[in-house]
C-alpha cells in the first residue's frame, strides 16, 4: 500500500474523533482508546519493516508532485520514532485507566491523548516545513488541553505561562519559515535542502539556523530555553506527564537533528559548534538540576534536560557513528522517560507526597514496584547490559575520536551523576524504615504496574538485543548523515 | 514598499514586546495578538510584494503573484485564533479560580525545595 506511512496518523486522528462522540460513555471509550493505540503499535511496526526492506517511503498529499504540495516522508528515523510514540501512547492510555477519575476521563481525556499522538506522528512524519509548524500546532493545542485538564490551580497557572512560552515560539517559527522562504522560494524540506545548497555559504542562512535553533530549542528544553520547563511539566499528573516528557521535548530534538542534518551543513564550523556548546551546558545544568533537588518529580524533569544535551551533542559531532549514537539514545531515552514518570507516578499515588524526605522504606511492601525501579534506573544512566549503554558509548567514543574532549568527558561524567541522583530517589525512597501512608490502600499497584513492567521490558530488550536493533538505528543514521538519499527519496530525481 | 512594511512589522513586535512583558494577563493575550499579526505580515513581506496578477494559467501577464505566503498566512491566522480563544477562556478561567490575575502572583514555588 502506497498510502501506508499515512496510517499511524489517520488511526490516532479518527480515535480521536470518535471519542468525542462516546467521552461519556467512560468504559466504551477505554476500550476504544485501548485497541486503537494498539492497532496503531502493529501499523507502525509494519511501517518500520517496510522501510527497512523497501527504503524510505514517500507520499505525496492529493497527488501534488513533491516540491509542489506536501509531501509526507518516512525514512527510518522518523518510522521508529513513530513506532515509539505509539508504544508509550498505549502505554500511557493503559496507565490513565487507574489513574485518571472517572470525572476527568468523562471531559475528552482520551481524545485530547488521541490528537496529541497526531501532532507528534505527523512531526515525526512530515517532509514539509509549514506542514511540520502546523503538527507543532496540532500537538501542542492538545497539550495545553492536556496540561490543564483536571483545573486545580497549579495547573491552570502553570497553563498559562506554558501557552505563552509557547505562543512566542510558535510566531518565531512562523518568522523563520518566513525568512527561509524568502531566501530559498520552497517549503518541501528535501528541495530547501537542495536549494541550500546550491546557496552555500551566507550570513542570511546562518542566521536561520540559529533562529531555527531557539525555535526547536524553546520545545525540546535546551540550555538558555530550558527555563519555563521545570514549572510546567511539575503540574499534571502522572500519564500526562509521561507523555510530556517522553514525547515533546524530544519532537524538539527530532526537529533540530532533521534541520541541522539537512538544511544547515555549509557553515558547520559556526552552526554545529554553537550546537555543541549548547548541547554541553544543557547537559551541565540538567545535572545540577537532578542533583539539587529532593523532589522526585523535579529530579526526573531535570533529567530530561541531561537528556537532551547528550543527544544533541551526538548531532553536533556530526559523524555516522555518533548520529547512529543519538538516534539509538533518542529512542532509549522516549522509553525509559515514560517508565520513569509511570513509575513515579505510583510512588506519589501511594505516599501521596513527591518530596523524597517523606518517603522511605517502599522496597519492603512494594518489592516489584522497587525492582522496577531499579532496572529503569539502570538503564537511564547506561550500565551495560541495558537501553541506554550503545547510544551513549557511541556519542562518547566519536567525542572523543574528533578531539571535544571537554564535551565527550563531561557526557562521560553527566552518566555517573545522573545514576547518581536517581539513585538517591532509590536509596532515599526504597530503603529505611517501611512506613504506613494515609491512602496506600485504594491504590491498585500491581494493576497500575502493568504499563512501566512493558516499557522496562522493551528498554531491556532494546539494550540486549543491540545486535538485532543496530541495523535499524544504522539504517536511520545513514540518511541523516548522507542527505542526498533523503532528497533523492523525496524528489525522485 | 517592502521598507515600509519593515517598519510596520518592527512597531507590531515591539508593542508585542512592550505588552507581554507587563504583569496584566489581559495585556499579554492582546500582545500574543500583535505578535501573531507582525508575523503574518512579515510573511507576506518575504514572499515579496509583486504587483502582478492572479497566478492562473489563463491569465496572459508578464508577472504573477506568488499565491503560496497567502495560503501560510490563511492557515496561521486560523491557528492563531484557536489558540487566542483558547487562551482568553483559559484567563477567565484562572481569574476566577486564583483570584487574580497579576502575574507577578502567580510565580509558584511548589517542588522547588
Amino acid at each position: 500500500m502506497i498510502n501506508f506511512l499515512i496510517l499511524p496518523i489517520l488511526i490516532p486522528f479518527l480515535t480521536g474523533i470518535l471519542l468525542i462522540f462516546f467521552a461519556k460513555n467512560v468504559s466504551l471509550s477505554r476500550w476504544i482508546a485501548g485497541i486503537s493505540s494498539f492497532i496503531t503499535i502493529i501499523v507502525s511496526a509494519l511501517l518500520v519493516q517496510k522501510v527497512r526492506v523497501d527504503g524510505i517511503q514517500t507520499l505525496d498529499v492529493s497527488n501534488w508532485q513533491a516540491p509542489f504540495g506536501i509531501t509526507l516522508v518516512s525514512d527510518m528515523l522518523s518510522a521508529l520514532l513513530v513506532l515509539t510514540t505509539s508504544i508509550i501512547l498505549f502505554t500511557c492510555v493503559i496507565y490513565s485507566f487507574k489513574t485518571i477519575s472517572k470525572e476527568q476521563e468523562r471531559f475528552y481525556y482520551y481524545s485530547a491523548m488521541n490528537f496529541l499522538a497526531v501532532g507528534v506522528i505527523g512531526a515525526f512524519t512530515t517532509g514539509d516545513i509549514f506542514n511540520l509548524f502546523v503538527f507543532f500546532e496540532v500537538l501542542l493545542m492538545s497539550s495545553y488541553v492536556l496540561l490543564v485538564h483536571g483545573g486545580s490551580k497549579i495547573q491552570l497557572r502553570e497553563s498559562l505561562k506554558y501557552i505563552l512560552v509557547n505562543v512566542i515560539s510558535s510566531a518565531l517559527f512562523v518568522i523563520t519559515v518566513a525568512y527561509l522562504y524568502s531566501v530559498v522560494g520552497t517549503l518541501n524540506m528535501a528541495h530547501i535542502s537542495v536549494r541550500l545548497s546550491e546557496i552555500g555559504e551566507s550570513g542570511i542562512v546562518t542566521v536561520i539556523a540559529v533562529l531555527f535553533l531557539i525555535v526547536f530549542g524553546l520545545k525540546g528544553a535546551i540550555f538558555p530555553l530550558y527555563f519555563w520547563m521545570p514549572g510546567s511539566y511539575y503540574a499534571p499528573p502522572a500519564p500526562i506527564l509521561a507523555l510530556f516528557g517522553a514525547l515533546l521535548t524530544k519532537v524538539g530534538v527530532y526537529s533540530i537533528m532533521r534541520t541541522y542534518t539537512l538544511f544547515f551543513l555549509n557553515d558547520k564550523d559556526f552552526t554545529h559548534q554553537l550546537l555543541g556548546i549548547l548541547a554541553i551546558i544543557t547537559v551541565i545544568v540538567g545535572v545540577i538540576g537532578a542533583i539539587a533537588y529532593s523532589n522526585i518529580k523535579k529530579i526526573v524533569i531535570y533529567n530530561i534536560i541531561v537528556a537532551v544535551g547528550v543527544i544533541l551533542f551526538g548531532v553536533a559531532v556530526m559523524t555516522p557513528e555518533s548520529l547512529t549514537g543519538s538516534v539509538s539514545y533518542l529512542i532509549h531515552d522516549m522509553i525509559i522517560k515514560a517508565a520513569l514518570f509511570l513509575l513515579i507516578g505510583i510512588i506519589i499515588a501511594i505516599t501521596g507526597t513527591s518530596d523524597l524526605r517523606k518517603i522511605s522504606g517502599l522496597i519492603k511492601r512494594y518489592p516489584g514496584l522497587g525492582w522496577t525501579f531499579f532496572i529503569a534506573a539502570l538503564a537511564l544512566a547506561g550500565i551495560p547490559p541495558l537501553s541506554g549503554f550503545i547510544g551513549k558509548l557511541l556519542i562518547v567514543q566519536e567525542g572523543f575520536k574528533e578531539e571535544h574532549y571537554w564535551g565527550a568527558g563531561i557526557v562521560l561524567m553527566s552518566s555517573l551523576l545522573v545514576l547518581f541522583s536517581i539513585m538517591k530517589i532509590f536509596i532515599n525512597g526504597f530503603w529505611g524504615t517501611p512506613q504506613a501512608y494515609k491512602d496506600e490502600e485504594a491504590v491498585p499497584v500491581r494493576k497500575l504496574l502493568v504499563a512501566p513492567v512493558i516499557l522496562v521490558i522493551i528498554s531491556v530488550l532494546y539494550g540486549a538485543g543491540s545486535e538485532f536493533v543496530l541495523p535499524y538505528i544504522s539504517q536511520a543514521a545513514e540518511t541523516l548523515s548522507n542527505p542526498s538519499i533523503y532528497i533523492e527519496a523525496v524528489l525522485k530525481e | 514598499m517592502e521598507i515600509v512594511m519593515a517598519f510596520v512589522i518592527g512597531i507590531l513586535f515591539m508593542s508585542a514586546t512592550y505588552l507581554m512583558l507587563s504583569k496584566s494577563l489581559l495585556r499579554i493575550i492582546v500582545g500574543t495578538g500583535l505578535l501573531s499579526h507582525g508575523a503574518h505580515l512579515l510573511i507576506l513581506t518575504m514572499g515579496g510584494l509583486k504587483r502582478g496578477t492572479v497566478p492562473l494559467l489563463d491569465e496572459k501577464a508578464s508577472a504573477y503573484t506568488d499565491p503560496i505566503p497567502q495560503a501560510l498566512i490563511l492557515t496561521a491566522i486560523v491557528i492563531s485564533f484557536g489558540v487566542t480563544a483558547f487562551f482568553l477562556v483559559l484567563a477567565y478561567r484562572s481569574y476566577q479560580e486564583l483570584g487574580t490575575d497579576n502575574m507577578e502572583r502567580l510565580r509558584g514555588t511548589e517542588g522547588n525545595d
